[in-house]
């Protein structure tokens, strides 16, 4: 086989295994002796808890443990922590509220558990688990952030007066205030980023096995880094020792974000095997999704706009208010603040910016990072106002973009960013031709000939991913470094393993870390094999999410292999009786340059492990380990266009087209990032159409299944157009940005644009369902 | 507790299990087949999509007892003879899929598409027949590539035989 | 899913005693709504009666001017029936349209009205159509059938055994579907019968279930034309609202239905 190297469309190597039904979950695997857990569930969203009576479910057929909150407590259990410190303007730290992996006094929303039954059979922990009794004082529950800071709402933590976390602040308050109070224009709005379940199609699930003999812990579990999770559940959980504990995070289906975390029900598996010492297996149905999966987004802010008279932006003033949830989740602090307030100036040149965040408790599912993760919020802010600006002043919403757009790299930010590089005019442009703007106005003449509603929609978002250089994200208060191993073992035939602490769970790094070698070994992409996943085969690693996998986990695979170049250098310069500098690698052979002495690669492998002749003082092997961090975040950026059309009969909104056009600098597999903008795109019309997160006042989760959120299906959405401009990424090695968020950052404000301005309107929430169209469309007209 | 028997893929099984048990519990634990998934509890998301005589059906939405005497195609039994089966082929070649867990389902349905619709199939025809599949990765516009694909390759081939 | 035990009935009449001998016993056809209700522990028959395997219960009949489909007859049966096509297009039509290809596969007609969900299909065009329900004891009239959600004039070992359809002289149905579940959001089923009459039925709106759009009939019946349906405002009154459609929007629907539903019928 050839080289298969960057830059190319490779077929996944990955995916044999997953179309013939071959692929291996954490639900596949089966243990000898294996026990089912199910949880018992708070269903309600505040209350004390008086009493637990397990009696009864004891004496159910089959049940093996029956677990309660006390217990674990009592067993010193350690309380899940949120591992970013975020202070307050005042200097406070963040006021984080005991969170027990199972409720010992208080629950605090509906789904946290509270007791754990463990039987032979899945059906049999949940026949007991209903003969759980659980005596409960109701407290008065509050979900509205709006309502949860106010004087008197029903307080959640007693750490935290007004259910109030943080307030925290960026930017220069003064200089900003000033620069609105004296601009020509200010444009106002009031934006909601609505809650989101992320549902990932694989619904969570982990098994724990206990070996009593060397006091050792197996977990199997649905994480996007293995290798966090046993770090915190070794030095926070109190589960075991790291020496005494291996994760492993088998083939994992989708995360986007929801599976960074630990979560109560790991801790729980691990704690009860060893305490039954027997494995136990507990896998979520969907509806266990809805209540526990970390939740996304759910931000309410106002923000104001100020420009000069020539309508250059001057000032960007922000104030939300952050949901929550119940407890802080593990990364909750950082997406509503360095991940969010950091992005506010969008592709714009603004002076002066100054941003305020509340973050609150509700009582709801925790909130976490969902794929984008504050940067959707900043993108669909920025944007928004961007759009409604265009529309007061009666200007082109493309020209009012263009003329604030950033051009000079680098750039610093007002919000601590510097924009390495981008060029923002090539994407809109790209953007701009390729779904025929100029030819729109006929097409929405055509609509209205049929009685529609026509609009177009732009959104030019930046975000910053590849997180993060450790130095910068522990003076934001991070709690961990957040760069990435690797380690590539040439074996003695010249076949390679690469050991990586990424983690892919959909991204197919088993295909373009594997064209990476290919690339610089002159191999075949199958003479190379991908490891990852697993705290006992690979080194210490960060995992993947924030779009990470390709700017900092490659560019670590690079380092290392560079290394290994560098050792085959030497030993085929020794064999040849070459100059070092002279060696070359490529296509499968080490060549002397200038001559026609080679070697087959493979030799020079058999050769380090033989070490019958390597040059003195040379140790023998050739396997070599790096760790890199990155230098600064890489900066995507792009130009979405949407065109929609609107039935004003029934509101429903149909996306007619929708144009994409990004700067991920260099690609690894073309293929591949467009899938990932694919499918990104599609989270992003989801959010802006049809998935919303909604609860009762008294905190029920009414949205907790498909029958009632309602996710994107492939007829809800069309194909989508994508393209590419590219400004390669100084930043690494490989020039690469990250792919993995842009699409669900950068669609929402399109979809909405193009909403509001098929309306005429400039407000719409989201998700846009039918039933809010329709009313906006008819309030409008009795207003009219 | 009840003897059920049927024919998963060619081949005759019989096993006693409670009366409650789901077609799909019954492949994935009583038969090893985790290739069948589960991914949701309303019968909405298709990843548990199983043939039953010739008809993809969802085999979370229906107990093993029902299903006895029947015939049963898993995605593990969807190809022979080590070579994959077009819809299959079709998926790989186009990225129609991404963390692989909605796949076994999305190809199953694909396959009972294709065989209804032959080569009349377009991409509105696709994109609503898969109206009972969910894919959280894909965005479903290499799913739908897949299925077009896949169309003309089976439509060719059975025109070639 | 609740301990169960499960019973293969190889007719009516054993079914009726399987179902008389259980404590809490349930009949199961498709169980593409039973099935999914036991897993997550809302329902909890001791006993399920599976009534698809009795020996001519599925299948369709045209007969002058009749369509009569059997109980267990599958909703792709019916979709895909040449002879149902071509008598009643709209019903074929219709089924076409229930859950999604899997769910058709499995569903059948006798569960969904024995079911009688307010956002089902189903009903709309036995209502719209004035069917006949047949029974192992009876023959019920569609008037008389419907009695408010998820409540019908089933006794409570009754089996439904057949569904006839006059062919009317033209029929279409017409849905909204919730966009989360695919149910009807709102669906009206318009139909001018071989007399002349008119009947309009309008399912996922009402809180008592399926019902007759009386004023819409009445336009109908007047001047049969798209514009005429359409010009009927529906009272918001009565009408179901939930996350994902208010009143107002449900009644609305049922009047941009109607019309397309009569332009659909030609």
């Amino acid at each position: 086989m050839g080289v298969e190297g960057i830059g190319q469309s490779v077929v996944r190597k990955e995916d044999k295994r997953f179309i013939t039904g071959k692929g291996k979950y954490t639900d596949d695997i089966k243990l000898q002796g294996l026990t089912q857990a199910h949880f018992v569930r708070s269903p309600h969203a505040h209350a004390r808890i008086k009493s637990i009576d397990t009696s009864a479910a004891k004496a159910m057929p089959g049940v093996v443990a029956v677990l309660t909150g006390s217990e674990l407590v009592g067993d010193k259990i350690g309380n899940l922590i949120c591992g970013w410190m975020v202070h307050s303007k005042d200097g406070s730290p963040m006021k984080m509220g005991a969170f027990p992996a199972m409720a010992n006094e208080t629950v605090r929303w509906v789904g946290q558990a509270v007791a754990v039954v463990i039987a032979e059979t899945k059906n049999l922990a949940r026949d007991a688990a209903e003969a759980v009794v659980v005596d409960y004082e109701e407290l008065q529950a509050v979900v509205d952030v709006r309502e949860a800071v106010k004087p008197g709402a029903p307080q959640l933590h007693p750490e935290a007066a007004n259910n109030t976390i943080y307030q925290w602040s960026i930017g220069d308050q003064s200089a900003t205030d000033a620069a609105i109070a004296g601009a020509a224009h200010v444009v106002t709005m009031d934006i909601m980023n609505n809650r989101l379940v992320p549902n990932p199609m694989e619904p969570r699930s982990a098994v724990a096995q206990y070996d009593s003999a060397d006091d050792h812990l197996t977990l199997w579990t649905t994480s996007q880094n293995p290798h966090v999770a046993r770090l915190l559940l070794s030095a926070f959980y109190n589960i075991a020792p790291e020496n005494k504990l291996r994760v492993i995070a088998p083939d994992v289906g989708g995360g986007f974000g929801a599976k960074i975390y630990v979560y109560p029900e790991e801790i729980v598996c691990l704690w009860a095997a060893r305490k039954i010492d027997r494995p136990v297996k507990w896998t979520a149905d969907r509806s266990e999704a809805f209540l526990t999966d970390a939740h996304g987004r759910d931000h309410v802010s106002k923000a104001e706009l100020a420009f000069d008279a020539d309508h250059k932006i001057i000032g960007l003033r922000v104030h939300t208010y952050a949901n929550f949830g119940a407890y802080m989740s593990l990364f909750s602090s950082s997406v509503p603040t360095y991940l969010y307030a950091t992005l506010l100036s969008g592709q714009y040149n603004i002076p002066n910016i100054y941003c305020e965040v509340d973050g609150v408790y509700t009582n709801t599912v925790p909130v976490d990072a969902y794929r984008g993760a504050g940067r959707p919020e900043a993108a669909f802010l920025i944007e928004r106002l961007m759009e409604t600006a265009a529309r007061q002043f009666g200007m082109s919403p493309a020209d009012l973009r263009r003329k604030n757009f950033i051009t000079q790299f680098p750039h610093q930010t007002p919000v601590i960013m510097t924009y390495d590089t981008g060029d923002f005019n090539a994407s809109l442009d790209a953007a701009m031709k390729a779904i025929d703007y100029a030819g729109f106005p006929a097409r929405k003449a055509a609509s209205a000939a049929k009685g529609k509603l026509r609009g177009i929609g732009i959104s030019c978002y930046i975000e910053a991913c590849g997180i993060a250089p450790s130095k910068a994200v522990g003076s934001l208060g991070a709690g961990v470094g957040l760069w990435e191993s690797a380690e590539v073992r040439v074996n003695p035939v010249g076949t390679v393993e690469v050991l990586t602490g990424s983690h892919s769970h959909g991204q197919g790094h088993e295909t373009t870390f594997a064209q990476l070698i290919s690339t610089r070994l002159g191999v075949g992409i199958d003479t190379v094999q991908i490891i990852h996943g697993d705290t006992d085969k690979v080194q210490f690693g960060m995992g993947t999410y924030g779009s990470r996998s390709g700017a900092v986990g490659m560019s670590a695979i690079l380092k290392a292999v560079e290394k290994v170049e560098a050792k085959a250098r030497k030993i085929a310069a020794h064999l040849m009786e070459a100059a070092e500098g002279d060696i070359v690698i490529e296509g499968g052979e080490v060549k002397v340059a200038g001559t026609d002495k080679k070697m087959p690669w493979a030799l020079v492998a058999l050769a380090a492990y033989t070490g019958h002749n390597l040059p003195d003082g040379m140790e023998p092997g050739l396997k070599e380990g790096a760790f890199y961090d990155p230098t600064n975040f890489t900066f995507p950026a792009g130009s979405y266009i949407a065109e929609v059309e609107i039935d004003p009969d029934t509101g429903k909104t149909t996306v007619c087209n929708f144009t994409a056009a990004d700067d991920f600098g260099n690609l690894m597999n073309p293929m591949i990032v467009e899938g990932q903008v694919h499918g990104g795109i599609a989270q992003g019309i989801g959010q802006a159409l049809l998935e919303g997160t909604v609860y009762t006042g008294d905190g029920q989760l009414l949205t907790a299944s498909y029958m009632d959120y309602a996710m994107p299906r492939a007829d809800d959405l069309p194909s989508f157009d994508i393209h590419h401009t590219c400004t390669p990424c100084p930043g690494n090695p490989l020039g690469i940005k990250g792919c993995g968020e842009a699409g669900a950052i950068g669609s929402p404000p399109a979809i909405i644009n193009a909403i509001t301005d098929a309306l005429g309107h400039n407000h719409i929430e989201m998700p846009a369902t039918p039933d809010r169209v329709w009313h906006a469309i008819h309030s409008r007209m009795a207003a009219e | 507790m009840t003897t059920v028997s049927m024919t998963v893929n060619g081949k005759t099984v019989s096993a006693d299990v409670e009366d409650r048990t789901l077609l799909v519990s019954f492949l994935r634990e009583t038969l090893g087949l985790t290739g069948t998934h589960v991914g949701c509890d309303t019968s909405q998301c298709g990843a548990c999509v199983v043939h039953i005589d010739g008809r993809a059906v969802k085999s979370c939405t229906t107990l093993a007892v029902q299903a006895a005497g029947t015939a049963v195609t898993t995605i593990e039994g969807l190809s022979s003879g080590g070579e994959l089966h077009p819809v299959q082929a079709a998926f790989r070649d186009n990225h129609g899929l991404q963390c692989g867990f909605c796949t076994p389902g999305m190809i199953m349905t694909s396959v009972d598409i294709i065989n209804r619709h032959g080569a009349h199939l377009d991409e509105a025809t696709v994109r609503h027949e898969l109206e009972g599949n969910i894919c959280r990765c894909t965005g479903y516009h290499n799913i739908v590539k897949s299925v077009l694909d896949a169309a003309g390759r089976m439509t060719t081939s059975a025109a070639a035989e | 899913m609740y301990s169960t035990s499960y019973h293969k009935a190889a007719s009516v009449a054993e079914a009726e005693s399987l179902l008389a001998g259980a404590s809490d016993g349930k009949y199961l056809a498709g169980g593409q709504t039973l099935i999914p209700t036991m897993k997550q522990r809302l329902a909890a028959p001791t006993d399920l009666v599976d009534l698809t395997k009795i020996p001519g219960l599925a299948g369709v009949e045209v007969s002058g001017n009749t369509v009569k489909i059997g109980a267990a007859t599958r909703h792709y049966d019916v979709a895909s029936s040449a002879s149902v096509k071509s008598a009643i297009p709209a019903l074929a039509a219709l089924a076409s349209g229930i859950g999604d290809p899997a769910v058709r596969y499995q569903g059948t007609i006798g569960g969904s009205l024995a079911n009688n969900d307010p956002s089902a299909d189903y009903p709309a065009a036995v209502l719209a159509l004035g069917a006949t329900i047949h029974t192992n004891k009876r023959a019920i009239s569609a008037d008389d059938y419907f009695q408010g959600m998820f409540t019908t004039a089933l006794e409570d070992s009754e089996i439904i055994t057949a569904v006839s359809f006059p062919v009317p002289a033209k029929a279409a149905y017409v849905k909204f579907p919730n966009p989360a579940s695919r149910y009807a959001l709102a669906g009206v089923f318009v139909a001018k019968l071989a007399d002349g009459s008119v009947r309009v039925a309008v399912t996922g709106v009402g809180e008592s279930g399926v019902f007759r759009a009386s004023a819409i009939e009445a336009a109908l019946a007047a001047n049969w034309s798209a514009d005429s349906a359409g010009s009927i405002a529906i009272s918001p009154e009565g009408v179901l609202s939930d996350i994902h459609g208010s009143a107002d929007y449900r009644a609305n629907l049922v009047s941009v239905l109607a019309k397309r539903a009569v332009a659909a019928a030609g």
